[in-house]
This record gives C-alpha cells, sequence and structure tokens, in this order.
C-alpha cells in the first residue's frame, strides 16, 4: 500500500510540472510580459528597463529551467507584478480559497445526496420531479447572475449579509450558496441513478425479503454502493471548485487564489501563474487520490489489483 | 450587458425602499477601486488607482491648479532656472511628514537621488528619467539637475515625482512604504491591507497648501472587481462614490434620478494607426490617398454618440485638448464616404481591399470602425489581442492598421504623446523626418511659444498626411450619493482631499 502511494504521489509531482511546463510556454505567448508589468501608459523606455531588469530577453526555455532549479530549493520565485514572494501572495489567497471550496463541496453534498436518494425511491413522483427542476435550473443559470440576484435579494432588500468583502463568515454564505449550488446537479443525478440501479439489484430484494428494516436497507446497503461513484465525482468537483472559484471571487470580492489566477493572467504575473498552477494541480491530484483510498476502503472490490 | 438589465429592475424595486446613505454622520467616503493595486509605493505602481493615491498621501514640489492649468508651490515655494538643465527650487518650511519626520532639502535630494538610480528599478523611468540628480544647496534650497533640457519638467514635478522622508524611506525602503506609506500630504494612511483595503484619514497637521486640507474625515477604499457588485454595494449604502462606471450603467443610474451622476473628460484619446512606413511590408497604408479615405470613411461622431457618450468629443489632432501645446485648430477630415471611395478608387483599389485591423480595448467602438469600413470597401479582419500582445507586435511593426488608445499618464503637455509615437520609437509607424525633427525641437526648449509653434507643426503634419485618424477624447463617469461634493477634473485625477458634504 505504501509503495502505492509513493508511485502516485511520483506521479503526481510528474503531472503538476508538465502541466507547469506547458502552462509556462502558453502564457508566453500571450504578449511581452515587461509590456504588462509597464502598465498600459508606459513610456518605451519602462518597457526596455524592465525587459532588461527582469531577463525577458533570454529565451522561454533558460527562463524555465530557472525557475524550475528555484522551484526545486523550495522557491517560487517573485510576482513581477507585487514584486514580493510568490509564496507569501499565495499563502495569503489560498486560506480563502480552500475555505470556500470546502464549504461549497459540502453545501453541495447535503443538499445532493439527500435530494437523489429521494428522487430514485419514488422515481416520476413530486419529490422527483422537483429535484430535476432544481438541478436543472442549477446547471442552467450562470453563476455570476445567481451571485447578483442573491446579492440584491439578501444585502440589499433585506440586509442579511454583506455583498461583498472576506472579512469574516458571513462574508461566505453568499459565495458558498452560489459554488456549492454549481456542482450540486452533477452530483444529485449521479446519486439518483446510483440508488435506482442499486435498489434494483438482488442483494437489495434479499437484505427486504429477510425483513430488514427500510431505512437500513436504503441507507446502509444501498447508499454505501451507489455513493462510490459520487465521491470520485465529488473530488473533480473540488478540483474545479478551485478554478471556478474566479467567478464567484470576482462577484464577491473575496480575496482569493481563483481570483488572483484570473488577474494574473491578465497582467502576465508569471511567477504567480506557475505556483498557482502548480498548487491547484497537486491539489487536484491530492483529491483525486483520496477518493480513490477512500472508495478503496468502502468497497473492498476497489483494492484488488 | 442583459445582467444588467436584470440587476436594474430589481435593484429598481430593491431601492424604492430608501436604503441609508453615504457616512456622513462618519465624515468617511466609501469606495472601491476595481483592480488590485502592486503596491502603495508609488514608484513602483503602474495603475492610475496610485496616482490617485499619490496626489493625496504625498506632496510634490509644485503643483498645477487643474481649472487654470497654472504652476503653483506646493512643497516649494519658488522656482527659478539657472540655465535648461538647473532648476533651483526654495522649499516650504514647517512640514512635516506623517510619521513626525521634518521637511527639508535632505528629503528632495534623497527622493531624486533615490528614484533616478537605475539600480533602484523604478518602474516608471519615464516619470523621472528626465533629471540626473538632486544637489543641496542649504536646508531648505536644492538644485534638480537635468540630463538634457526637458520643458515638461513642471509638469512632471507637479504629478508623479512624489517627494519621500528619507530617514523613513532609507530604512524600510519600497516593500516598507508599500505597506507602511508616510508622507506629506493631506490623507495619511492608517490601515492597509495589499490589493484589498486601505483607509485614508485626513492628516490634521498639514499645511495646506494649493491642495488645502482635506474636505473629509476619512475614505475607505475597497477592492470590488465586479462592476455589478459596485453598485449593488453603492444601493446598499455601503459605497457612496463609484469611480470609472460604464456609460450604459451611469445613464441608467442618472435615470434614476437619485444619484448623482457626473461625466468628465479623460486625458486619454483613442486613435487609428495605419502604417504609411510599410513596416508591416507593402500593403495598402503605405498609400495617402488610402490613409485619407480611411478617414473619410468613418463616422466618428455617430460613434461618439451612439457609444462613447458622456462628454467625448472627435478630434483632429494627434493628442489630448487638456494638454499644452495640443493645436486644436488642425483641419481633419469630414465624414464623406463617396470621397472616400474615389480615394481608393484613385490608389488603385476601386473594389476596395482586405486588411488585418488591431484592437485591445473598446470592443464594440471597433466593430463600429470596421462597419464604416466596410461600407467604402475595405474589409478590416479584426484580432482582437491582449494589450501587451499587440503592443509587442505593434512594437516589431506587424500591425498595418490598428485601433489604439492613450492616456498621457495624466501629464498635461503634448510631449506625453507625440514623442512616445512620432519620434523614431518602435511604435512610430510614419517615420517622418520632418516631425521627428520638429518634435525633438519642442522637446528640447524651455521657450513655450516656440514649443507651440513647433508641436503644431508637426500635428497638423501627422493629420494632412493621414498617418493618424484621430477619433475621440474617452470621458470617465463618477456616481455620487445625494448627499456628497466632488467636482472632477478632465485629468481624470480623483483628487480625495477634495471631497466633501452637501
Amino acid at each position: 500500500m505504501l509503495l502505492y502511494i509513493l508511485k502516485r504521489l511520483g506521479l503526481a509531482v510528474l503531472v503538476a510540472l508538465t502541466v507547469s511546463a506547458i502552462s509556462f510556454s502558453l502564457l508566453f505567448m500571450a504578449g511581452d510580459p515587461a509590456i504588462s508589468i509597464a502598465g498600459e501608459n508606459a513610456a518605451a523606455e519602462d518597457i526596455a528597463a524592465i525587459t532588461e531588469r527582469y531577463g525577458f530577453d533570454r529565451p522561454v526555455l533558460v527562463q524555465y529551467a530557472d525557475w524550475l532549479v528555484s522551484a526545486a530549493g523550495g522557491d517560487l520565485g517573485r510576482s513581477w507584478y507585487f514584486d514580493l514572494p510568490t509564496t507569501e501572495i499565495i499563502g495569503d489567497r489560498l486560506g480563502v480559497t480552500m475555505t470556500l471550496g470546502l464549504l461549497a463541496i459540502s453545501f453541495a453534498l447535503i443538499l445532493a445526496i439527500p435530494m437523489g436518494v429521494a428522487a430514485a425511491v419514488r422515481p416520476n413522483s413530486l419529490i422527483d420531479r422537483a429535484a430535476l427542476f432544481i438541478s436543472v435550473v442549477g446547471q442552467a443559470i450562470p453563476s455570476f447572475w445567481f451571485g447578483l440576484i442573491l446579492i440584491v435579494v439578501f444585502s440589499i432588500k433585506l440586509g442579511l449579509v454583506p455583498a461583498s468583502g472576506s472579512d469574516g463568515w458571513k462574508h461566505f454564505i453568499l459565495p458558498t450558496v452560489v459554488l456549492g449550488y454549481y456542482a450540486t446537479p452533477a452530483i444529485m443525478r449521479l446519486t439518483r441513478a446510483g440508488m435506482i440501479e442499486v435498489l434494483s439489484a438482488d442483494y437489495i430484494r434479499t437484505a427486504r425479503a429477510k425483513g430488514l428494516a427500510p431505512r437500513k436497507v436504503l441507507f446502509k446497503h444501498a447508499l454505501r454502493n451507489a455513493i462510490i461513484p459520487v465521491i470520485s465525482l465529488a473530488a473533480v468537483q473540488m478540483g474545479f471548485m478551485l478554478g471556478g472559484s474566479i467567478v464567484v471571487e470576482s462577484i464577491f470580492a473575496l480575496h482569493g487564489a481563483g481570483y488572483l489566477a484570473w488577474e494574473s493572467i491578465s497582467r502576465n504575473d508569471l511567477p504567480v501563474m506557475q505556483a498557482l498552477i502548480l498548487v491547484f494541480s497537486m491539489f487536484y491530484i491530492l483529491f483525486t487520490f483520496l477518493a480513490d483510498v477512500l472508495n478503496a476502503w468502502m468497497d473492498p472490490r476497489l483494492r484488488v489489483g | 450587458m442583459k445582467t444588467w438589465k436584470l440587476l436594474a429592475g430589481t435593484a429598481l424595486c430593491a431601492s424604492l425602499s430608501a436604503p441609508a446613505f453615504a457616512d456622513k454622520a462618519s465624515d468617511t467616503v466609501n469606495m472601491a477601486f476595481n483592480k488590485e493595486l502592486e503596491t502603495a509605493d508609488v514608484y513602483f505602481n503602474t495603475a492610475r488607482e496610485g496616482l490617485l493615491l499619490n496626489h493625496s498621501v504625498w506632496d510634490g514640489l509644485l503643483y498645477r491648479d487643474p481649472d487654470t492649468g497654472e504652476y503653483k508651490g506646493n512643497l516649494a515655494t519658488e522656482w527659478t532656472w539657472i540655465d535648461d538643465v538647473t532648476l533651483e527650487l526654495k522649499l516650504r518650511e514647517g512640514v512635516t511628514f506623517h510619521n513626525g519626520e521634518p521637511f527639508n532639502a535632505d528629503d528632495v535630494v534623497f527622493t531624486v537621488n533615490y528614484v533616478t538610480d537605475p539600480e533602484n528599478g523604478v518602474k516608471n523611468m519615464a516619470n523621472v528619467g528626465w533629471m540626473d540628480h538632486a544637489e543641496k544647496v542649504d536646508d531648505y534650497t536644492v538644485r534638480i539637475i537635468l540630463g538634457a533640457p526637458f520643458p515638461a519638467a513642471e509638469e512632471f514635478l507637479a504629478g508623479p515625482v512624489a517627494m519621500y522622508p528619507d530617514e523613513y524611506y532609507a530604512e524600510v525602503g519600497p516593500s516598507g512604504m508599500g505597506l507602511k506609506p508616510v508622507g506629506t500630504g493631506p490623507f495619511k494612511v492608517t490601515e492597509l491591507e495589499p490589493g484589498k483595503h486601505f483607509v485614508l484619514e485626513r492628516f490634521e497637521d498639514y499645511y495646506g497648501g494649493p491642495k488645502g486640507k482635506a474636505g473629509v474625515a476619512k475614505v475607505d477604499i475597497r477592492t470590488v472587481p465586479d462592476t455589478n457588485t459596485q453598485i449593488a454595494e453603492f444601493f446598499n449604502g455601503t459605497l457612496d462614490f463609484l469611480w470609472n462606471m460604464p456609460a450604459d450603467q451611469a445613464e441608467k443610474l442618472d435615470a434614476m434620478g437619485k444619484y448623482q451622476v457626473v461625466n468628465a473628460p479623460a486625458m486619454r484619446v483613442g486613435y487609428i494607426t495605419m502604417d504609411a512606413a510599410g513596416r508591416a511590408g507593402d500593403t495598402p497604408m503605405t498609400d495617402q490617398k488610402v490613409r485619407e479615405a480611411v478617414y473619410h470613411a468613418i463616422d466618428r461622431q455617430a460613434i461618439v454618440d451612439a457609444l462613447v457618450k458622456g462628454s467625448s468629443e472627435v478630434i483632429d489632432t494627434a493628442c489630448s485638448p487638456a494638454q499644452f501645446a495640443c493645436d486644436q485648430s488642425v483641419e481633419g477630415y469630414e465624414y464623406d464616404p463617396e470621397k472616400a471611395k474615389e480615394l481608393l478608387a484613385e490608389a488603385g483599389y476601386p473594389d476596395g481591399f482586405d486588411i488585418d485591423f488591431y484592437a485591445y480595448r473598446n470592443r464594440p467602438y471597433a466593430e463600429a470602425i470596421m462597419g464604416f469600413l466596410g461600407k467604402v470597401g475595405i474589409n478590416a479582419n479584426l484580432n482582437f489581442m491582449q494589450y501587451s500582445a499587440l503592443r509587442e507586435k505593434h512594437r516589431k511593426g506587424e500591425v498595418p492598421m490598428a485601433f489604439l488608445t492613450w492616456g498621457s499618464n495624466s501629464v498635461a503637455d503634448a510631449s506625453a504623446i507625440t514623442s512616445e509615437f512620432f519620434t523614431g520609437g518602435p511604435q512610430d509607424d510614419a517615420r517622418d523626418q520632418e516631425v521627428i525633427d520638429w518634435i525633438e525641437a519642442a522637446d528640447s526648449t524651455n521657450d513655450k511659444e516656440e514649443r507651440q509653434a513647433l508641436y503644431s507643426n508637426a500635428l497638423n503634419k501627422i493629420t494632412s498626411e493621414a498617418y493618424w485618424v484621430p477619433l475621440w477624447t474617452y470621458n470617465v463617469n463618477y456616481v455620487m450619493s445625494p448627499e456628497m461634493e466632488f467636482t472632477p477634473t478632465d485629468d481624470e485625477l480623483v483628487r480625495f482631499f477634495s471631497f466633501g458634504w452637501k
């Protein structure tokens, strides 16, 4: 098992580096970083000075190799825009995004799993249709629009929660709902489909025939099996949320890593982008890895091979 | 802008419940920036937001009266040109920095010598590179020595060149100044979370000077990137001042009749540049008749009326009317599509031609321009790019035709635009030696009349040869709560110290 984990971690680092190398070269195609740093009103001499100071006139491969050597030593470079250590900037922001991501995925799971189970128990009933409706709406409405509507209703009209900022727990309520709701439909539909399939399985019929309590059949026997693909999906969704929080963080002025990523792209701040891509891909890989372990623990059949 | 329609409808209903406005009671103006600042140290900041902080937290040696354009003493009380490259300044006595450090000649010498040293890596070298160094004459007299004559010196000393406290800056450096700014200005920074939040409080010991004491006790600035969220917060009363609102949203807020919506010109101008010098190969743009046809083909007034709006105006001179020596008598070309077709036929393009057309902002404006060009047979293929990518391409001479803009860093002198684009540099598509000579001569004399005449020659030739199609000036919309008082100026600098209450 330890060897398996080590192999997976080694693979994770390789994947992150590959993603990082590709993104490094792609980002350089987005234009001269010296112009981005110098700003829109910069005179030609400013751009020349910055190009020289930051060494942008060197080949991209050399610049990437330099970055790689520093990164291996734990130094992810300095932000070209803020002129501060990248780790310092990302450290501050990652906490906000991780909090939001965890809250949102919890919100999605709490909403979607019971809805999926209820819909599966009575297919085509009113509950099933209501769940389908919520799911379709969640999938169809863009998060920026949903966010603004929530601001108008709960912040402006009712004055219950702040519209923007990231200073306290109240600031996380609306962003959690928006981001969590976005992940709800997929989890709900997968739970429903899984439950319908499992509920028609022979061992469930047997369990019922043995006279087990319906609740026990539903939650201990059926849900435990139906939820395995949901765990994998939730891990993937969590990965998406780290990146997908860009829009939500922008609307609610949450100063998280998602918004930082977006801004760093637009201002060609490559060291920050590089570090974020590395951190995001590591998290993504970590989540899928944890989901695999959890699944293997829940379903002994998966441990074989 | 469909989002807006929905939001406006709902918010209209919401706003009927009369939100609590402005913190007049606590004497605090709440406002938002929509972008994160690199740092509060103005010499390492390239954003306009940084320029606004500069004017409120620090002082320059001089001050330009935004109404009259006249230069007044600020931290300096008198200034005299000893010769073309030596400026002697008498400094104001009794001024202190926010940390209690007294202001004197050592601060000026330190600041100038620090920012002009390339080793220190100041980002806007163009703002300071015209100075060579400074020398102390006595405690309250300094001399600034220039590398070469630089007629816009006063403008820069009244603008981006802020005076820093020597002892404090030597100790903390740019990163310390970025986190705990210290100046002599009407506001001191009392709270700062990088990129997130700034609190400016009135500096009670401010000496006054031409800026006067701050009209409000506090300005609280947060970063709120989304415009719609800013509007929602404005409805909610948690923001009192919105800056840079897009025209359509400003119009709708104005139509609600409850808020003050003020529009003012900006120094930014839009233009079409055409590759007359043939840097991008042998395109039709090397033919003057074709360039004139482009000029005749576009109904600039129609685009201003329909899209740019506000106080924007059509221009024929390749600079901002708010800049010194930007001759407004230059004669442009009327909108005349028939004449454009004739010129194209004379140039050997009776059926028009296809051309790559580049732009980086205001896509609807670029598309409107393309629509007009299409009507005379010029089929422009739009390449809409990020600014850094387009400017790089342009510098390499690979752009036959582009819709671009220039804000001149709010420097109210024609040199801030002409020197960048018409002196043979990497963005000069004309490469006209006569124009280059005129501008270089204008840039190196302190005689105002002579400068005006030289710029006028250059600007007239730029238009008569149709190197550019100067398009329009930009404008800025300010939205304020009904209780606030603020009069915008045409240099797009929001002077926080001039905020007040009714």
